[in-house]
């Protein structure tokens, strides 16, 4: 019986997908629920606090609100309007939420368990699931883009203005920004030497600096870009609820809607996932969790307890962030991505390059920690000059008057105003 | 008890699958399936998505043959950025909802000889293959990003010493290239803007449907004009000008 089943290997990544889907789905519908608290929270308002356990009188801070919600959402009528595309209409969903999902097979959730003891099995077991993909972070950035797809035939298929005006903004908003995304990525890449997400955040627990801290300006950079991304407030163009009604899900109801925000919610998971294993040290915590060569049980939990606090962390930031900014127009947008970020981006990138082309050279001269702090200094002060000149340039404020060119009747008109005044 | 057996039964059935093969049939009927679809269909859009779901099953091949970063690759940039620019170009430029295109007869006889020509060259190719299978176990888990990282830039870590200089001349021709349509495409998009003649122009130019014009006669205003052409014209005359 035993030579029949899949291989050790096939089952662990079966389960770590089983515990990843489940836990994401759960984290999503408690984020609902986090952010709405958030907003009353911001809004000076109670936000929902009375759906507790059902049938009961025990309200549970509303906590039973997730369940609630998600049953209501399910049981809608699914109403699909006779004007669609009726296969993208309904492929569009299924498209986003499948390619925001398998983003998470790159993604690590956690450091390493100690040998489980199952022969066949890797020792130690990563928490990845796939932990051969030798470039993750391609994996992550190609599906991410993917992701534009289920946007941009949800807003064609539904033929509707509103939906098609929605759909455009995305495409454009998520094409314009993945380049600084990518510019801030490579930074990080460069510095730690692998596409692989696990090694990034190794190669930031055995320096102990976080990339944050070494390359401000590409943290800053990533963080704005991914904000575009996941189409959160400030970038929220291709929804807009004041001015598109819901853009490209507006013909959606029922459970494909509630595929759409899920998969939404996801990619502000991915997002949140990204910049702290990128940018601020993983599951990495000065003093507690120790060197990456460390494995031990209690090391893996704690590891695992420090990389899901900061990533709520970030989550939350990612919810007052809403509340703090209006939404950007759409020049606006676009001059951000491409003549503020792009720039930015390209400049960290180049201090990057030539800080890990010199270290040696330094290390040599300087002793390693002077080294280190000639590599923490050089992007500092790249980070002050480029925000700076982007602050002095301001190439994202905008004249909203309206443009006045001289035609051939405006001789006679100011020559008419010469007359007036003579 | 039936539940058991049936089990005991499909159980050695599952095991005893080709999964390679079978993911190998699996994204190559796709591929080929949605190349096909792309020819015959007629709407724009699905054509589009159609292309896309077939480049995406030729990603799903590289990764099955272990290139994961030619996978990633086609993922990104044929999946995720050329098509996405094409849809977004097809949805911008579509003039009526769910626009459909038909090929006339004359393209449709190129277009056979340019994928015959094609298809003849890949068929060589293929059957110059001296052996198909999986490939030997030492060549499965080698990582594939660095080596081809080196490689373009022209060290060869496979065949070292082995007179093979790598791909920098290729790697440069096609960045100068990507340059060039860089350049070509800025060019193209650049802010076209109408050049507006200024009012002492149109003055000095005189068209005849302005030339009629009461305020010629008025001192004040040839005063104010021909200063303003004095200094745009020649320095000396500046100073009396104004």
């Amino acid at each position: 019986m035993n030579a029949v089943l899949p291989s050790p290997t096939t089952i662990a990544a079966l389960v770590k997908i089983g515990l990843l889907v489940g836990g994401l789905m759960t984290a999503a519908a408690y984020l609902v629920l986090l952010e709405r608290w958030i907003a009353a929270w911001v809004q000076d308002r109670k936000g929902p606090n009375r759906v507790g356990i059902p049938l009961t009188n025990i309200r549970l801070f509303g906590l039973g609100q997730p369940l609630a919600d998600g049953l209501k959402i399910i049981l809608k009528e699914d109403f699909t309007p006779s004007h669609v595309d009726r296969v993208l209409y309904n492929a569009a969903p299924l498209l986003i939420l499948a390619a925001s999902l398998a983003i998470f097979a790159a993604i690590p959730f956690g450091s390493v368990l100690p040998p489980l003891g199952i022969p066949g099995l890797p020792d130690p077991v990563p928490f990845l699931v796939a932990p051969g993909l030798d470039v993750g972070v391609l994996w992550v950035f190609a599906l991410s883009s993917i992701a534009v797809y289920g946007v941009l035939l949800g807003g064609w298929a539904s033929n509707n203005k509103y939906g098609f005006l929605g759909g455009l903004r995305s495409s454009a908003q998520l094409v314009a920004y993945e380049i600084p995304l990518g510019l801030g990525l490579l930074g990080v890449v460069l510095a730690a030497g692998s596409l692989k997400l696990d090694r990034i955040m190794e190669a930031q627990a055995t320096s102990g600096v976080w990339y944050a801290f070494a390359q401000p300006l590409g943290f800053i950079v990533f963080l704005v870009a991914s904000f575009a991304e996941a189409a959160r407030l400030p970038f929220d163009l291709p929804e807009a609820e004041q001015e598109l009604v819901g853009g490209y899900h507006t013909e959606y109801s029922g459970i494909r809607l509630l595929l759409f925000l899920v998969a939404e919610f996801l990619h502000m998971i991915t997002a949140a996932f990204l910049i702290v294993i990128m940018f601020l040290g993983g599951w990495h915590l000065w003093g507690v969790t120790g060197s990456a060569a460390e494995v031990s049980w209690a090391g893996a939990l704690v590891r695992f307890a420090i990389l899901s606090a900061k990533i709520l962390g970030v989550i939350v930031f990612f919810m007052l962030v809403r509340w703090s900014w209006p939404r950007f127009r759409f020049d606006q947008l676009m001059n951000l991505a491409w003549k503020v970020m792009l720039p930015l981006g390209l400049a960290n990138l180049v201090t990057v390059a030539v800080v890990e082309e010199y270290r040696p050279w330094l290390v040599e001269r300087l002793g390693s920690s002077g080294a280190g702090w000639v590599a923490l200094a050089l992007p500092w002060g790249m980070f002050f000059v480029g925000w700076i000149v982007a602050g002095l340039l301001t190439p994202s404020g905008t004249d909203n008057r309206p443009i006045h060119t001289h035609g051939p009747l405006d001789a006679e008109q100011s020559l008419a105003e010469d007359l007036v005044e003579a | 008890m039936t539940g058991h057996s049936l089990l005991g039964a499909a159980l050695p059935m599952v095991a005893a699958i080709n999964w390679h093969s079978l993911f190998f049939l699996l994204f190559a009927s796709l591929a080929c399936g949605f190349a096909l679809a792309v020819v015959f269909t007629t709407n724009v859009v699905r054509m589009a998505l159609h292309l896309v779901l077939s480049l995406a099953a030729t990603a799903g091949l590289f990764f099955l043959a272990n290139a994961e970063f030619i996978g990633a690759m086609q993922l990104m940039i044929y999946v995720g950025g050329t098509l996405v620019l094409l849809v977004f170009g097809v949805m911008l430029t579509a003039q009526q909802p769910f626009v459909s295109i038909r090929t006339s007869a004359r393209d449709q006889v190129l277009a056979g000889v340019a994928g015959a020509a094609t298809l003849a060259v890949l068929l060589v190719a293929v059957l110059s293959v001296g052996r198909w299978g999986l490939p030997a176990s030492g060549e499965v888990d080698a990582p594939t990003a660095t080596p081809l990282g080196m490689a373009l830039l022209g060290v060869r870590v496979d065949a070292a010493g082995g007179g093979h200089s790598g791909f920098l001349l290729p790697f440069e021709i096609v960045s100068v290239h990507l340059l060039v349509v860089l350049v070509g495409a800025a060019y193209l998009a650049r802010a076209k803007r109408r050049r507006t003649p200024r009012p002492v122009d149109v003055l000095a130019s005189a068209d005849p449907p302005l030339a009629p014009r009461p305020a010629v006669a008025v001192p004040g205003g040839v005063t104010r004009g021909a200063s303003r052409s004095a200094l745009v014209g020649s320095g000396d005359a500046a100073g009396g000008g104004a």
